[in-house]
């Protein structure tokens, strides 16, 4: 393979860069700043304080201003840093700001008021991580039930996907029965179907099952993935018909062959589909955004979208709340990624 | 690698059956006795039904009614109390002035969401499979770290589409990343989501972002597939790179340029969730497309008109359906040149 790109693009010569190393380079760098910065400042943002996010031109570091209590005020005061005509430089208290001129006050001497020019003042600030814009989404606000309610979904999702759709393809690729084809023709045939073009009917039947507002409605329509049955039958066809002939010698039923001999040599497909499904269970959004309206129920995409989606957005908990609900696939993506990448090369599974 | 590799998907596969194990022991007594009056083969059925019955239920059968949802009026929501219509909201749908003019037909946010959609195709997939081709042959150098740099640019496939645009929201809004970054080159920042055009650019780029991994390594194992000494023959003849690229890279990775377009273009005009947290189909109907038309007729507008959005889903199903059916005949006939081969 190697031998292949070095054709495609060697070096001229043999020495110097030829325009496609450059390029190469190039795109490599832009993809590391493009794909990876959007998260990374995602992340960075989400540490600071609600005042530091509303500054223009924002700070990478998450800086917080400095305040002070002064004797004779019932407000905390922010501190700056005042350099005087002499070029010393001494902290004082804002109590208000007129035009140009800033009313400052000394902490150790609040008696007098000192007028400042606001070109001779800098905010006093120090580093400091915003740890609330985590611990109070999970307080004051539902995020610890949306959490909760995310995690079912997935878990159970996931599992129930793994047992019916290895059943289905234990009986579709181990079986000869009548009617076999047209069950392959039916599932390939709702490939075609994504849930964009079904959703009234489908609401209309989660509705009238008393599914509306429950997680159950939320797991149910997607357990039947087609393309999971596929994976696992393509898989299942290439064990050797022979164990389970020498099995039924045994007098095994067909279940401990489903059970024991079946599921066991599948791992590594069942592996592969298990992580599929908990992305896909967990990233989610426009039918639980339809089947659920009730805060209790939220899972954690539908309630972020509500409180992003709200008048006054406040950014600080929904940043937080973004890397959270981002937190599960980045560990699926750094440890498991290489299913993922040769699932996808293999099967086209998305 | 590879044994590594199985070895962990097999204690992972362990792990996942574990509980499926103390269930199988319980339901194996009863299903003896039931495999006494199927026999052996009869177990198939019994195997598929768990599967099919889902199926059934929350694919085949909505399917089937939503045809006559679209042949129904009124805003209830079981179809025994809503009112035949007949063709009357493929009716409505369709009367316009003129075709190009939404402002022309009844339902004109319909028309807006068609044309905002059909323009989004064309660009997205067009930018989308070019980005893709790029990274997939940059991929495919001799470089070191490889599964690093794929990782770098498969790492926005897996992320929600919420997140995705938040993210990005958080990076276009007034005091964002980008508008720093244009602020410090000496512009003028621009409120990127709130003017039309470029919020429809936004939307073109984010979903780029969000996918292009997927596609570039899917064509990466197309690039991979390759056979050697095809170039080792043009070597030996000091056919120039770029002659090589024409005549036999792009060539041999046509049949996966294929799926991908059509893959591509499959997801485009459904595209709904990460523009919809983005933008919310604004500013005014700009970013409005077909998915989001739909759901806000049938589930979110104040006029809610469940027969109107199945009319509108159908159609949209109807291009999925052509658009399907092309992607599994290329995929029928990429099989049958691989045995060829």
């Amino acid at each position: 393979m190697s031998r292949v790109a070095e054709f495609l693009f060697r070096r001229r010569g043999g020495a110097g860069w030829h325009w496609t190393d450059v390029f190469t380079w190039f795109w490599l760098i832009g993809g590391l700043i493009v794909m990876f910065g959007p998260a990374l400042w995602l992340v960075n943002s989400s540490f600071k304080t609600p005042a530091a996010l509303a500054e223009f031109p924002p700070t990478v570091l998450p800086y917080v201003t400095a305040e002070a209590v002064v004797e004779g005020y019932e407000e905390p005061l922010q501190l700056f840093e005042v350099r005087n005509d002499d070029g010393s430089v001494r902290v004082l208290a804002e109590v208000r700001r007129l035009g140009t001129v800033a009313q400052m006050v000394d902490p150790a001497n609040p008696g007098e008021i000192i007028r400042v020019n606001i070109k001779n003042r800098t905010p006093k600030r120090s580093i400091a991580f915003a740890l609330d814009n985590y611990v109070q989404p999970f307080l004051a606000f539902d995020f610890f039930l949306y959490l909760r309610n995310s995690v079912f979904v997935t878990v159970v999702a996931t599992l129930i996907t793994l047992l019916t759709n290895s059943m289905a393809a234990f009986a579709l690729s181990k079986y000869n029965f009548r009617g076999r084809s047209a069950v392959m023709m039916l599932i390939v045939a709702t490939l075609m179907v994504p849930l964009s073009v079904i959703l009234v009917p489908l609401y209309s039947v989660i509705s009238a099952m008393g599914l509306f507002n429950s997680l159950w409605g939320v797991i149910l329509p997607t357990v039947a993935t087609p393309t999971g049955v596929f994976m696992l039958r393509q898989y299942m066809l290439t064990i050797p018909d022979e164990l389970i002939d020498a099995a039924r010698m045994d007098k095994a039923s067909e279940w401990q062959i489903y059970w024991r001999i079946i599921l066991p040599l599948t791992a590594p497909a069942l592996a592969v589909l298990a992580i599929f499904s908990v992305v896909w269970r967990w990233n989610d959004f426009l039918w639980p955004l339809i089947v659920l309206s009730r805060k209790e129920v939220y899972t954690l995409q539908v309630g972020l979208n509500t409180y992003a989606g709200q008048l006054n957005v406040q950014w600080h908990y929904i940043l937080a709340m973004t890397v959270v609900t981002m937190i599960p696939v980045v560990l699926v993506f750094i440890f498991l990624q290489r299913f993922i990448t040769t699932g996808i090369a293999g099967s086209g599974l998305k | 690698m590879g044994d590594v590799r199985n070895g962990i998907a097999t204690r992972a596969g362990a792990m996942i059956l574990a509980p499926v194990g103390w269930l199988a022991k319980v339901f194996d007594a009863p299903l003896r006795m039931l495999q006494r009056r199927t026999g052996s083969n009869g177990m198939a059925v019994f195997f598929l039904a768990p599967n099919m019955l889902v199926f059934g239920i929350f694919v085949l059968f909505p399917l089937v009614i939503n045809i006559l949802y679209s042949m129904t009026g009124g805003g209830a929501l079981f179809l025994g109390e809503r009112t035949f219509v007949g063709a009357d909201q493929y009716g409505r749908l369709f009367s316009c002035g003129s075709y190009l003019d939404p402002k022309s037909c009844t339902e004109d946010l319909f028309w807006i969401a068609v044309w905002n959609t059909l323009a989004f195709v064309v660009l997205q997939v067009a930018m989308m499979v070019a980005v893709a081709l790029v990274t997939a042959l940059v991929l495919n150098r001799e470089l070191r770290a490889r599964s690093f740099w794929r990782a770098v640019f498969f790492f926005p496939v897996l992320l929600s589409p919420v997140v995705v645009g938040l993210i990005w929201r958080w990076i276009l809004q007034r005091q964002g990343l980008l508008n720093l970054m244009v602020f410090e080159a000496g512009g003028t920042p621009v409120n990127w989501l709130v003017e039309r055009n470029w919020a429809f650019t936004a939307a073109i780029m984010v979903s780029v972002w969000a996918h292009v991994g997927f596609y570039a390594l899917i064509l990466l194992a197309g690039l991979q597939a390759i056979p050697k000494d095809l170039y080792e023959a043009a070597e030996m003849d000091g056919t120039r790179p770029m002659r090589v690229f024409w005549r036999i890279t792009l060539p041999l990775l046509a049949p996966n340029l294929l799926v991908v377009l059509v893959l591509t273009l499959i997801r485009a005009v459904q595209i709904f969730d990460e523009i919809y947290v983005l933008t919310g189909g604004g500013p005014g109907t700009s970013t409005l497309f077909l998915t989001q038309y739909i759901y806000e007729v049938g589930f979110a507008s104040m006029l809610r008109n469940p027969g109107l959005a199945s009319a509108a889903s159908i159609l949209m199903g109807a291009v999925l359906v052509v658009l399907t059916l092309i992607q599994l005949g290329i995929a029928r006939r990429n099989e049958q040149r691989g045995k060829m081969r």
